[in-house]
């Protein structure tokens, strides 16, 4: 069942265009991987389903209603309910310990604060880092910190992540193990991912692929817009 | 290709059958091209001629499949020869893709060389998944993986010069057909 729907989403940056008129579906529990070369534009495409960024034209819906048109304060809250967003660069809160910035989407949504942090701890237990649980993020490698931030995007079961680039800033290894992790937690508990890469080992992860040129989708045979067979299911 | 030497290397470990080398085979190499117990038997036979192997154990007039092989003295400094040099990389481009493309290029218009390079994505994409899942696996072992990630790595080179190559298509062309 479609879940997050956008039509003819169009986006542009004071005289630069950056979507052109973008239409995709989102079904439940299925992973989409958004590809294409730098500035096609992958990440805005990424911003605007998630609410973060307001279409200049076309609608996004989630679960049959407009999202575009809602107040931020009402999209944000949809960001800490159903959505979950991941970026590069994990973008902890400086100045909390892991558990504490695994635990605040949490807080946020009003969930008590002993509940919230053996759910971080699960959490990070779950991407090999509980033993980071009160350090800070300066304390930390990258690769630790993209595995707490891993760790904060999924810890409300949100319906739909979106992943920016999760593991562009890793190793090969640690990338995969970080993807490997994060992709198969998001199957057990269906949730949606969205994966934002130009990499394509990172999107045989997912389970069909859009590529985006210019703004649009591709249709000329370019994107594996349906599931292959052999597909990750 | 190197079939010789990985039943030497197989053999480092103490003397085996042919079915115990063709089982230890599938198992580290599970991604190799298959190998048929006649190839086994063959490359012994020649490994056994040129003294890098002796039958161990007899049963000898009972066939090759009970006779049991170990390595000799020679064919352990073959082995560790084999082992200590380094191959070179890449000296030639050879591959059919690369070769079909320009090829095709050579023969046909930008728009027939563009739609073979995107089935070949297609197909190249395909199988990366499949691999991808192989490796996903949580039952996979470490051969597994190691073999997969080998294969994945190269189709996702061939991925990148595809994309790179479709988008330089047009311009080659020109270059080629002036
Ligand atoms: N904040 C901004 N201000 C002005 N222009 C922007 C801004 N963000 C993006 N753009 C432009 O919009 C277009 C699409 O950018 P976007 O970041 O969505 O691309 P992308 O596909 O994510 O690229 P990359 O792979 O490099 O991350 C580009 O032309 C870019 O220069
Ligand atoms: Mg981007």
């Amino acid at each position: 069942m479609t879940q997050l729907q956008a039509r003819g989403v169009v986006r542009a940056y004071g005289p630069t265009p950056a979507l052109r008129g973008v239409t995709l579906d989102v079904t439940e529990g299925e992973i989409v991987a958004v590809t294409g070369p730098s500035g096609c534009g992958k990440s805005t495409l990424l911003h605007c389903l998630a609410g973060i960024l307001r279409p200049d034209a076309g609608e996004v819906s989630w679960r049959g209603h407009r999202i575009d048109h809602l107040s931020e304060a009402a999209r944000s809250r949809l960001r800490r309910t159903e959505f979950g967003v991941l970026f590069q660069f994990g973008q902890l809160v400086a100045e909390l310990t892991a558990a504490e910035n695994v635990a605040l989407p949490l807080l946020l949504a009003g969930t008590g604060r002993r509940e919230a942090r053996t759910a971080a701890l699960t959490w990070l237990e779950r991407f090999g880092v509980a033993e980071l649980a009160d350090l800070r993020p300066g304390e930390m490698s990258g690769g630790q910190q993209q595995r707490c931030a891993t760790a904060r995007a999924l810890v409300t079961e949100p319906r739909v992540l979106f992943a920016d680039e999760p593991t562009g800033a890793l190793d090969t290894l640690t990338g995969e193990q970080v993807l490997t992790q994060l992709v198969r937690l998001a199957r057990e508990q269906r949730t949606a991912v969205v994966l934002v890469t130009h990499e394509p080992r990172i999107a045989a992860y997912a389970d069909r692929e859009i590529v985006l040129r210019d703004g649009l989708v591709d249709h000329t045979g370019l994107g594996l817009d349906v599931p292959l067979a052999g597909g990750s299911r | 290709m190197s079939t010789p030497h990985v039943l030497l290397g197989l053999l480092a470990a103490g003397s085996r059958h042919g079915y115990e080398l063709k089982r230890a085979h599938d198992e580290r190499l599970p991604r190799a091209r298959p190998l048929a117990f006649g190839q086994v038997y063959a490359t012994l036979g020649r490994l056994e001629r040129d003294g890098l192997v002796a039958a161990a154990g007899q049963d000898r007039a009972a066939g090759p499949d009970r006779t049991a092989y170990a390595l000799t003295g020679e064919g352990r400094a073959t082995l560790d020869q084999w082992l200590s040099t380094v191959e070179p990389p890449m000296p030639y481009v050879a591959s059919t893709l690369f070769t079909k493309v320009v090829v095709a290029l050579l023969v046909a218009d930008v728009d027939r060389a563009r739609t073979y390079l995107i089935a070949q994505r297609a197909a190249h994409t395909a199988r990366l998944r499949e691999l991808t899942t192989v490796k996903a696996d949580p039952a996979a072992t470490l051969s597994d993986v190691v073999a997969a990630d080998f294969a994945i790595a190269h189709l996702d080179a061939d991925l990148r010069w595809l994309h790179a190559t479709l988008d330089r298509v047009a311009d080659w062309h020109r270059e080629v057909h002036p």
